[in-house]
């Protein structure tokens, strides 16, 4: 069962690698169509890399270092991870990194004038647990200049990176914050064809989340895709 | 039911989580045939891709304590990557299959400007199984030979990677 194959990605719910408006995909995406696998995925695609908690220590509170507190409206993001049948999905490695809350990534690329942050390195990691569910504790990102094309910004975002237990699962994407006006100029969020799945980049605040006196708090769920076996189908193979 | 998560570009900072151990999948204690895996990324112009994540799974050997089959690297400013891992040997196809295909290794392109990763394989040249290989054998020869790594010396191998243009690297629908 574990070893089954996955469902194709749902029409729409993926970006194209050819995007003109995001103007770095122009020389970066293949020109020839992908190459199916004559067999389906097999055993390559259908396993992945198990990462042990022991050997990829976790690091859940992005928003101190040892020295102190991180300037930015400290927040706890959230939620579950779940494949595309609704089943939990445990054990799952999410990594983490985001720019501090000047819109400022602490990274020699970044020469946005904006300052850094001491307090402030910007990335995480986190395993999801029995019921598929994680939480971290940050702060809310900034907003930052880009420059793909005249006054362009990149809406407030956290990256992810996910590891499920097939590599077909693999996912990095990025979260989005309710209601911000950026999100509807922003090349890389719209290229999500389908409007629902794109929606679903953006979390939703979560008074439940929220620590009085503390921290903001946002939900935001993780899909990965489903083996093409359905639970019914399972059901029928047990009876 | 919703979709799978849509992917968004790795972006050009995520080096934030590298650790430049994880080129090196030995790092753990892991023994068997060293061998090195290295090249260079360009674009459809040629010039080399500076800011790539490469990712490198292999299902075998199989995963123990000291082993999970899996590695990162960074590209550097003339777009190269090097891995240091153990020589994969034949793979089944399935779980329950008797099919073997020839040994490779998966590897995962990130960057700025690809909104999804790509996939594609490294072969071994020389290799016997490489010919009965299903997805070698379903390519046209110019094209199977983007998936086919050379000797570059003593326990080294070489696999260029173009994204686009001339020589374009197959890369898979997975």
């Amino acid at each position: 069962m574990s070893d089954a194959p996955f469902r194709p990605y749902a029409p729409g719910s993926q970006p194209p690698l050819d995007a003109p408006a995001y103007r770095s995909t122009g020389l970066r995406h293949p020109a020839q169509a992908l190459v199916p696998l004559p067999t389906g995925h097999t055993l390559t695609e259908r396993r992945a890399p198990q990462f042990s908690a022991q050997r990829y220590l976790e690091a859940t509170d992005l928003s101190r270092t040892a020295s102190g507190a991180a300037q930015g409206e400290r927040i706890v993001v959230a939620g579950q991870v779940t494949d595309e049948d609704g089943r939990p999905v445990p054990g799952v490695m999410i990594e983490i990194w985001q720019a501090n809350a000047a819109g400022r990534y602490n990274h020699p690329g970044d020469q946005h004038a904006a300052p850094l942050d001491p307090h402030f390195h910007g990335a995480g990691r986190v395993f999801s647990d029995a019921e598929g569910r994680y939480r971290f504790t940050s702060i809310k990102p900034g907003a930052y200049p880009w420059r793909n094309h005249h006054n362009a910004w990149r809406p407030n975002h956290i990256h992810y990176s996910l590891f499920g237990p097939g590599f077909a699962q693999r996912l990095v994407t990025q979260m989005y914050f309710p209601g911000d006006p950026l999100l509807a100029l922003d090349p890389i969020f719209n290229t999500v064809p389908d409007a629902a799945a794109r929606q679903r980049l953006v979390s939703a605040f979560n008074l439940d989340i929220t620590q009085p006196e503390w921290a903001l708090g946002y939900r935001f769920d993780f899909v990965l895709r489903g083996r093409s076996e359905t639970p019914f189908e399972t059901l029928l193979e047990q009876d | 039911m919703p979709s799978a998560t849509a992917s968004q570009t790795i972006g050009p900072f995520w080096h934030l989580l590298e650790d430049k151990a994880w080129a090196d999948l030995t790092r753990f204690g892991a023994a068997g045939e060293r061998i090195e895996l290295t090249g260079r990324i360009t674009d459809g112009s040629g010039a080399p891709v500076t800011d790539a994540c490469v990712e490198l799974w292999q299902p075998d050997p199989l995963a123990s304590e000291i082993w999970d089959g899996f590695g990162r690297a960074a590209t550097g400013a003339h777009g190269e990557f090097r891995f240091v891992t153990l020589q994969p040997g034949p793979v089944p196809l399935t779980g329950g299959s008797n099919t073997l295909q020839a040994p490779h290794i998966a590897l995962t392109i990130f960057a700025r400007g690809l909104l999804i990763h790509l996939h594609t394989r490294v072969y071994f040249d020389g290799e016997a199984l490489n010919a009965e290989d299903p997805l070698l054998a379903s390519l046209p020869p110019d094209r199977r030979a983007t998936l086919v790594a050379r000797p570059d010396g003593p326990g080294i191998w070489r696999l260029d990677i173009r994204l686009q243009g001339d020589g374009e690297t197959v890369f898979l629908d997975i």
